[in-house]
């Protein structure tokens, strides 16, 4: 039993930032119906640039938070750089661009960084949390700054103009511009907030999966997992997939299909998810007029 | 649903306009010659290690034809196919190390098995938009090389060790060397599914193929049974990474977890993006880059020292967004409007 509990409780924190990620992922897809297949490259380069600073000597929260800001800075010009230019392509084309974008980061993080693989510390103290014998600190923070995320994004949709008004640009363009909302900002800012938040997700991630330029790539997956699951137009639901999804995984590699083949289990939420309930668990189910 | 609208169009057919005095067809038949005569002559010429990456580069080719047929042609995205090419490699190895059957014969049995695991794979895609069929792929490459390690299947995969293939050597007594011999058997095989794909979509199929990626309703209003056609698709697609997969075990003698990785699926859509898509035979131009670009990259790790590892991705990614900027015909869309180009400079030349 405590085996058990001490998978569900690691699986929940990993499930946290699975969560974080499918915000991310969610945040670009309302606005632009796009899911970024470079979101978690992106937020390991982010988690890159933290561990620059804090190797330079920066404690450890003014470079989470200077991180936030800069990939908030980073994700407005790749969309207006490089995304904004094929605003009105086919499908096909902007998945290209977005692998396009996903080899870049991942072969400049290797340029840059080397591709041996770092260690990045935890911010959280070294003891664990209220006596939590289940869980790590790391994990138990891990958790809390995922709930901490939520909350912001929560509150920032729901109670700044900001946020109403990039609400109203992704659900109706056309009648947003109408009423003075500058929609490509919007957009970019979107991309902004997505970067910024898949950086803490890889600035969590990194101390439990360690620092390489490929560390992103199954957490990708599992967020994909996450969103599909929850259904990818709906914030709440895409991070309560990603819990899901990290209870799923580590209860299935612990007792199921042993730890090497994880990864299906990510696979297999995907496509039987897409096909027994494409909408997800919580998403609106689109009807298309033909 | 979007319609998937692709840049490059079948041409109706080349313009007859002379370019520099020469029918329009002569020069066609010329480059037909020209690649005739190198394919042919190239093992006589080339060393051993480069006549092994002349044979890749045929086996990329057919896997290259296989994914364009389903992603250019008929419009729908895979970012996994290197699932299916390593299911062919495996195929192929286990049915020549664990069972004894000859090397040449495993060439059916992979096709056969890759077709139904493609059928397979493209029933639940066809409920999958693009985007999400793109999802879907993109995590089966991506758990490809994990399914392959698995230990349940150790004994006949050989775990993350792999399996070895030995080199075949030129049957009949021919006076060739195994590589020339290998270039020549991937030759014959590249020929013939180039010829089989060429026919395909210039026929009905063809026809009824692209018109479910442009308009898949004009295409169901005109009788085309969309799903039979996508499925089949999928299916025919993942037969040509099988077979090239099969191939490629034998050509290279080694099959293992690590090489059927996402880079190998996404080298595969680079491919496919770089020659054009929707274009047959764009994908020797594809194939070209994705066989020699990592490997001068890896000659110029003297210059860049450790991070030439980065290299080959970087250059992919670049090319990637690049193309899809200024060239999103590929070399295909290229040439195919080089000669409309020349005619017009050259007229304009004289009148002026």
């Amino acid at each position: 039993m405590t085996a058990f509990a001490h998978q569900l409780f690691s699986g929940l924190a990993m499930g946290g930032i699975y969560a974080i990620l499918a915000l991310a992922l969610v945040m670009i897809y309302q606005a632009t119906h796009l899911v970024n297949f470079a979101q978690g490259e992106m937020a390991m380069f982010s988690t890159y640039i933290a561990w620059d600073l804090i190797d330079r000597g920066m404690p450890y929260w003014a470079a989470f938070a200077l991180t936030i800001v800069v990939s908030f800075l980073g994700g407005m010009a790749i969309e207006r750089l490089v995304i904004r230019p094929f605003a009105n392509a086919p499908v096909l084309t902007i998945i290209i661009v977005f692998i396009g974008l996903l080899l870049i980061f991942n072969s400049v993080a290797g340029w840059q960084y080397s591709y041996t693989i770092k260690t990045f510390d935890s911010p959280f103290p070294a003891r664990s949390w209220f006596g939590n014998s289940f869980m790590s600190s790391h994990e138990s923070g891990a958790i809390l700054v995922t709930f901490a995320v939520l909350a912001l994004v929560y509150a920032f949709f729901r109670f700044t103009p900001l946020g109403l008004a990039m609400r109203a640009a992704a659900q109706n363009p056309a009648s947003s511009r109408l009423v003075g909302i500058r929609v490509g900002w919007m957009l970019a800012i979107g991309w902004g907030l997505a970067a910024a938040i898949g950086s803490v997700a890889g600035m969590m991630a990194a101390p439990i999966d360690y620092l390489d330029p490929n560390m992103m790539l199954g957490i990708l997956i599992y967020a994909f997992a996450g969103a599909v699951l929850g259904g990818i137009d709906n914030p709440w639901g895409a991070a309560f997939g990603g819990f899901a999804v990290g209870v799923l995984e580590n209860i299935a590699g612990a007792y199921f299909v042993g730890p090497e083949i994880k990864l299906s289990v990510a696979l297999l939420i995907i496509i039987g998810v897409l096909v027994a309930r494409p909408s997800g668990l919580f998403g609106r189910m689109l009807v298309t007029r033909v | 649903m979007t319609p998937m609208t692709i840049v490059s169009r079948e041409p109706a057919a080349l313009p007859a306009k002379p370019i520099l005095g020469l029918d329009a067809r002569l020069w066609r038949r010329a480059a037909w010659a020209l690649l005739a005569i190198t394919a042919l002559g190239l093992p006589f010429v080339a060393s051993g290690y480069h006549l092994f990456q002349f044979s890749q580069v045929l086996i990329y080719a057919i896997a290259l034809i296989g994914l364009n047929l389903l992603t250019g042609y008929n419009g729908q995205i895979s970012l996994g196919h290197g699932a299916f090419f390593a299911i062919g490699g495996y195929t192929t190895a286990i049915l020549v190390t664990k069972l004894g059957v000859p090397y040449w014969a495993t060439l059916p049995v992979a096709g056969a098995i890759c077709f139904v695991a493609g059928f397979l794979f493209g029933l639940p895609a066809l409920r999958l938009g693009g985007l999400y069929l793109a999802l879907a792929t993109f995590a089966l490459a991506v758990a490809t090389p994990q399914l392959l390690n698995y230990k349940g299947f150790d004994a006949w995969t050989g775990g993350s060790q792999g399996l070895l293939l030995s080199k075949p050597y030129a049957p009949f007594a021919l006076p060739l060397s195994p590589d020339q011999w290998l270039y020549f058997f991937c030759l014959a095989c590249a020929a013939l599914f180039f010829w089989a794909a060429a026919n395909l979509v210039r026929g009905r199929i063809g026809r009824a193929i692209v018109a479910i990626r442009d308009h898949p309703i004009a295409a169901e209003t005109m009788g085309v049974n969309i799903s039979f056609y996508k499925a089949m698709c999928f299916g025919v697609s993942a037969l040509y990474a099988g077979v090239a997969g099969a191939l490629a075990a034998i050509v290279v003698g080694f099959v293992s977890p690590d090489s059927f990785g996402l880079f190998l699926s996404l080298s595969f859509l680079v491919g496919i993006v770089v020659g054009g898509l929707a274009s047959i035979w764009g994908v020797l131009f594809g194939a070209l880059f994705i066989e020699f670009i990592p490997n001068y990259a890896d000659q110029l790790s003297d210059l860049f020292g450790e991070s030439a590892k980065a290299l080959p991705g970087a250059i992919y990614g670049v090319l990637l967004i690049g193309l899809m900027y200024v060239m999103p015909g590929g070399v295909a869309g290229a040439l195919r409007s080089a000669p409309r180009l020349f005619s017009r400079l050259f007229s304009r030349a004289k009148h002026g």
